[in-house]
């Protein structure tokens, strides 16, 4: 159990390397739908709910196999460039975990700008403010100060969907549990420690958003 | 503080005690992943050599036998705690594992082998047709050297916790970059889509993946047996000192034990083993 755990935390680092960049992707992903999503134009629009319709709806670990192994199969893919990325499952991981987060901050977002009063976005304008200024310096601000607590919860669930990259070979936290139990047939031992780390980078994660939502809390 | 005792509760909370039944019928688990040992039908029978071995076994003890499909990636842990009471799943006896189980008489025994796509640099490796990791000797160092400059720099792809990922990771072919798979089904994918350079596993799964997919799939360098590969294939129980040996588990498992190897003996007597071998290995890997 104590010699595990050196070994539990370099996996740690793959698994939050995987975790910051799919939400570091997921988030550009998530806004760029989100406002998608609030254009009035019926097939834009459509287009955007049609994509986090089916990345909510399915399960993560299907995707992710649809992405490293269905993918895969298909030898005229293996042909063009993208089989670069997708050859590496550091990466089919990556683009399957920034697709869903994204699916679900898209929603997340737009949901925070539905609730942005319409008389804040009046006093900008009488103001003589331009929508384009209002839409980045206060329309944005507030969704994102909104959708914090929603976020976070967000963040909390990808960093234990991470664990499916073990799927695809990856060596994150669990592969490498699932690794050391293979060698020691040790399972509840091994994974309770894995499981330890989970539990303190929620504890972590939790606090962070926790600080974020008191330091921009309207009321202070 | 109060943050920190909120962690410590989650810590306790999360451990959990699994308690499990014991019927008199013998519980074997199979993978039912590793063709031709045993794999699954469409309609997900379990079907395989020793499938069938192990109805025969079971007659012979004439007990009564459930077979249960079990992941390999928990196959031990699961026998240990009593999830089942034996494991016929292409299992080879390895020291290791012996640590932490016991094995019955080997039944069969099969090579381990790499393999390649068709047209890789790998082919037409210069070794011998087989050696024995077990005698040692200049032929078996100059093979190792060969088959270490051939994986150099190539991503090799094994199914994890298997004899195979050991010899890798051994140093015996240096220090090589191997990447594990739940298993060897999702190996052969990998190996076709050209993710995976080189693969290692039991030869005869590389055959049968071969004739059933089509694929351009070819073993190369010589066929591998002893040391880290084990020595052979047998059944897998509980060690009778797991739980006592004067406990009423203790003494089950270690009738289970001896229950088993008469039956081998009986199965190979009659001559049982070579004829499921050859059904489904084309080849007689009995022992």
């Amino acid at each position: 159990m104590i010699n595990s755990f050196p070994k539990l935390l370099g996996a740690t680092v793959v698994t939050l390397k995987l975790l910051s960049a799919s939400l570091i992707f997921g988030l550009f992903v998530g806004l760029f739908f989100a406002i998608l999503r609030l254009n009035k134009n019926i097939f834009i629009n459509k287009f955007a709910y049609g994509y986090s319709y089916v990345f909510r709806g399915t399960p993560l670990l299907v995707q992710i196999f649809i992405i490293y192994f269905g993918l895969g199969q298909i030898e005229y893919f293996r042909t063009t460039f993208l089989w670069v990325i997708f050859k590496e499952p550091y990466w089919c991981a990556v683009i399957a975990f920034t697709l869903n987060t994204g699916a679900y901050t898209s929603e997340i977002l737009r949901s925070a700008f539905q609730t942005i009063k319409l008389g804040i976005i009046e006093a900008g304008r009488s103001l003589g403010i331009s929508n384009k200024i209002i839409f980045y310096k206060i329309q944005i601000p507030i969704a994102i100060r909104q959708s914090l607590p929603a976020y976070g919860n967000e963040i909390i669930l990808m960093m234990k969907g991470t664990s499916l990259a073990s799927t695809v070979t990856l060596m994150d936290l669990t592969g490498v549990a699932k690794h050391i139990i293979s060698t020691t047939f040790k399972p509840i031992e091994v994974f309770i420690v894995a499981g330890g780390i989970y539990l303190f980078m929620t504890f972590i994660i939790h606090n962070i958003i926790k600080f974020l939502e008191k330091k921009y809390s309207f009321n202070s | 503080m109060n943050k920190f005792k909120t962690f410590g509760l989650g810590i306790l909370i999360s451990f959990f005690l699994s308690v499990s039944s014991n019927a008199d019928t013998i519980r074997i688990a199979t993978e039912g992943a590793y063709p031709p040992w045993n794999s699954k039908t469409e309609e997900g029978k379990l079907v395989g050599f020793e499938v069938e071995l192990a109805n025969f076994l079971c007659i012979y003890m004439k007990r009564d036998c459930v077979i249960v499909e079990q992941d390999w990636d928990g196959m031990i842990p699961a026998l240990r705690l009593r999830k089942y009471d034996a494991i016929m799943a292409g299992m080879s006896i390895t020291e290791e594992r012996k640590k932490v189980m016991t094995f019955s008489q080997g039944y069969a025994t099969e090579p381990a082998t790499l393999a390649v796509m068709k047209g890789s640099s790998l082919e037409g490796m210069d070794t011998p047709q087989s050696i024995n990791l077990e005698l040692g000797g200049s032929d078996v160092k100059k093979a190792l050297k060969t088959i270490t400059g051939a994986l150099a720099g190539k991503t090799v792809c094994t199914q994890t916790g298997t004899i195979h990922q050991n010899f890798l990771e051994s140093g015996d072919v240096g220090s090589v970059n191997v990447r594990t798979y739940k298993t060897q089904d999702d190996v052969n994918l990998d190996l076709a889509s050209g993710r995976c350079d080189v693969a290692l596993a039991a030869k005869a799964s590389f055959i049968e993946y071969a004739e059933k997919s089509g694929k351009a799939v070819v073993t190369v360098g010589p066929n591998l047996a002893g040391g880290a590969f084990g020595g052979g294939v047998g059944v897998g129980l509980r060690k009778a000192d797991q739980f006592g040996e004067d406990s009423s588990f203790g003494k089950r498992d270690a009738q289970l034990l001896k229950d088993f190897n008469d039956a081998i003996d009986i199965a190979r007597k009659t001559g049982k083993i070579s004829e499921l071998a050859i059904k489904w290995f084309k080849d007689d890997v009995s022992m």
